[in-house]
């Protein structure tokens, strides 16, 4: 049985944890949150030199380390736990994944090594004005021009697509859903960035006018290897919402040790050490998904990918959702403040929450799945 | 649930699936599934099935060759649940020795007593029940008032217990009594050994809600036991009880697994049946009733991992018994609301089909054990560490 971490598993998280203590503490989640593109490029660019986040799971051949989704997961886990600001989900868990996904060598050979070295930041417009996450939802329009493919149409509620080098956008095209490149300064593409409830995660909409773009792999083939890309990421995402959780009970025991009311640390009464143990339940409940969920993509078993991913969204968001309010309210007011960094958790969970479709959607994927 | 434990355990595995395709027919065959933790359904037939396992010698599998055990490993161990698990044998009626008692003679009790018990707990000659509870001691246990007193070569012991899980069958039980009468709470506790057949020994079975006379109330007047029957130290009975309560149980997760598993998959076809998955609100809670059950799948894989890797289980361990229980209960009340109107008809003699008697008995697996409240206050303290509760 391989259910549990090895050693080199938790020293990663170990490098890791420390690593994003120092460049992601509280105050540089503020600044960046405060800041309208929310990206540091020298954090950025010292998280792949020094460490190799960008390229941890790529394989050898396209530049990076190879690694398996179990160390993906630590990784995410952490910047969960961080609230690590900056296109790292976006270029790692949407771009990258669905470049790996997608039927074209040469675009793997020609993108990756960029997204593995950190020089490239990408990310995948798939969502519309209708924000939904599956196959009818795509309608953007792709024509074949003699010049070559252009888009024409928007998409929006993009995870960094303000700053994205690169774009991977699903279109649709006669024969059905395909996915393109698109180049940041490529003709007639505006991006405006969306001001976001949950400033830790930054937005952009796109408008495609006529806009060239390139196909990746055969034309209408897409959506499989973006229906497992969304499954990957559906379970990093609930990693980086279970680490998420964890910090914000660890700062819910760690008030509740020191706060004093009735001659008492509150954490003795039961209202308030009970209501934190439901939430550790919550958080171990939530860590069983997301392992399940590694697992399952260590494993390559597809059929089981689609029902543990979505098992771990339709479950980790809520989660996080009652850890992060339950937290607010083991603080008190001072946890109501803007000053406090409570409400961070709890924005991010609620943006995390419908960040790849809501927890009933997932349900009903996985009940897909089951055959009911 | 498929699961591979890997070559070094594949011949013990297949062994033990022969075996069990040679034995598990007829009688025992007709009781696959029945029994639980609470449940004492067709007690006599799951008695023998215990002996016949005893014939083969697959109970102890961990425990060492000198007093009648395999001395296989922890893997086996968990191996032979899977497998039992998988084949949905009987639950076995001596469960209560087999994880509790005799763990316990293995980690703190004496030599001779290893000799003397371990092997008739192996060949199920000897029953044990627990007397631990109290009428004024249940989850507060360190207030037990029962008392001992040494009188020669004996101890002489007087009190109440209750809740002893199939006390009417305990040829033997394993008592918490105080023997400095002027101690208090945690000090001045013993561990004894204390056999029923005795006139100062009364034990009457408590009726459960699911009309089963499962567990027992025992009357201890001056009942006698050895003074070598002493478990741990004399005054440090607390420390054994405590040993008792945490020896770890993580092989015997599995087969309550497989049951909520195939409850969950009953629920399905259930649901299928009766249209149910059209309702949206029913549809929900069907959909987490699964979720839920596949979630404490792989929180018993975490623990069984980390134990077989030689590693301490993490806080997993510690919160999966109050989600399990909670979420089984859940699961019970959904089930009985999806079988409507029909799921409400009894059988003669309060006969309890397999659906209503897993929901009444779910009732009890957030009280036994440590209570939901117990395992709170435990995950606070101790895994959290928040500050206790001033004690009065």
């Amino acid at each position: 049985m391989d259910l549990t971490f090895s050693q080199e598993q938790d020293e990663l998280r170990k490098v890791v944890r420390s690593f994003l203590a120092k460049h992601s503490d509280e105050a540089a989640v503020r600044r960046l949150a405060a800041d309208t593109r929310g990206h540091d490029p020298v954090v950025w660019r010292r998280m792949a030199g020094e460490i190799g986040l960008q390229g941890l799971a790529v394989p050898e051949e396209y530049g990076g380390s190879g690694s398996s989704y179990a160390d993906l997961g630590i990784v995410f886990e952490e910047a969960g736990r961080a609230l690590l600001c900056g296109p790292y989900f976006a270029t790692v868990a949407l771009a990258a994944e669905a470049l790996l996904r997608c039927d074209d060598e040469q675009a793997r050979c020609d993108l990756l090594p960029g997204i593995a070295s950190g020089e490239t930041i990408a990310t995948l417009a798939l969502t519309e004005d209708s924000g939904r996450w599956d196959e009818p939802g795509i309608r953007l329009a792709a024509h074949d021009t003699p010049g070559g493919w252009r888009l024409t149409g928007a998409k929006t509620y993009v995870p960094d697509g303000h700053l994205a080098d690169l774009l991977l956008v699903a279109a649709r095209t006669p024969t059905g859903v395909s996915l393109f490149v698109v180049d940041a300064d490529a003709h007639g593409l505006t991006r405006t960035p969306l001001p976001t409830l949950d400033q830790t995660r930054k937005q952009a909409r796109l408008e495609f006018g006529g806009t060239p773009a390139r196909l990746l792999g055969a034309q209408g083939a897409a959506w499989p290897a973006l229906e497992r890309t969304l499954a990957t990421a559906s379970v990093l995402l609930a990693a980086e919402q279970v680490g998420a959780a964890a910090a914000a009970l660890e700062a819910a025991a760690d008030y509740a040790r020191i706060r004093v009311q009735y001659g008492r640390p509150i954490g003795s009464f039961q209202g308030i050490k009970h209501k934190c143990a439901d939430m550790l339940v919550e958080i171990e409940s939530a860590r069983s998904a997301v392992y399940a969920g590694l697992w399952a993509l260590d494993g390559r078993d597809d059929a089981e990918i689609g029902l543990a991913a979505a098992l771990a969204q339709a479950f980790c968001s809520e989660a996080f959702t009652r850890v992060a309010g339950d937290t607010i309210q083991v603080h008190g007011g001072i946890g109501f403040t803007w000053e406090h960094p409570a409400h961070l958790y709890l924005k991010r969970a609620k943006s995390s929450e419908v960040l790849l479709g809501t927890p009933s959607y997932h349900r009903e994927l996985l009940a897909a799945r089951l055959g009911i | 649930m498929e699961l591979d434990f890997g070559p070094a355990v594949r011949d013990f595995r297949d062994e033990l699936r022969d075996w069990l395709a040679d034995h598990l027919v007829g009688e025992f065959a007709a009781h696959r599934g029945v029994g639980g933790p609470t449940d004492g359904a067709a007690w006599e037939v799951r008695l023998a099935w215990d002996r016949e396992l005893a014939r083969g010698h697959w109970l102890g599998v961990s425990w060492p060759r000198e007093y009648g055990g395999r001395g296989l490993g922890l893997l086996e161990e968990i191996v032979f649940e899977y497998e039992y698990a998988r084949a949905n044998a009987p639950y076995r009626a001596t469960g209560n020795a087999l994880d509790l008692l005799g763990p316990l003679l293995l980690k703190m009790g004496a030599e001779e007593q290893k000799k003397r018990f371990l092997p008739p707990v192996l060949a199920v000659e000897e029953l044990w029940g627990q007397g631990f509870s109290e009428p004024g001691a249940g989850s507060d246990l360190a207030s037990v008032r029962t008392r001992a007193e040494r009188d020669g070569e004996a101890w002489v012991v007087s009190g109440q217990k209750v809740w002893t899980s199939f006390g009417v069958h305990a040829d033997w039980l394993y008592v918490l009594a105080r023997t400095d009468p002027d101690s208090a709470r945690h000090r001045g506790l013993t561990m004894l050994l204390l056999p029923t057949d005795q006139p100062g020994v009364e034990i009457r079975p408590i009726r459960n809600l699911a009309g089963q006379d499962e567990f027992a109330e025992v009357f201890l007047s001056d009942a006698r036991t050895g003074a070598d029957m002493v478990v741990g130290e004399a005054g440090q009975g607390w420390r054994t009880a405590m040993a008792a309560l945490g020896i770890e149980r993580g092989a015997t997760l599995l087969p309550q697994q497989l049951t909520f598993e195939r409850e969950a998959e009953a629920l399905l076809d259930l649901a299928r049946e009766r249209g149910a998955l059209d309702d949206p609100m029913l549809r929900r809670r069907i959909i987490d009733a699964w979720i839920s059950v596949r979630i404490m799948r792989t929180t018993n894989l975490r623990t069984l991992a980390e134990l077989t890797a030689g590693r301490t289980p993490g806080a997993q361990a510690t919160t999966a018994k109050l989600y399990a229980s909670t979420r089984h209960q859940q699961l019970g009340h959904l089930a009985q609301e999806l079988a409507g109107p029909a799921g409400q008809i009894v059988g003669e003699d309060y006969g309890l089909d397999t659906r209503q008697r897993s929901f009444l008995l779910s009732l009890a697996e957030t009280i036994y054990g440590g209570s939901s409240e117990i395992q709170r206050t435990i995950i606070g303290e101790q895994v959290l560490g928040l500050p206790k509760e001033p004690r009065p």
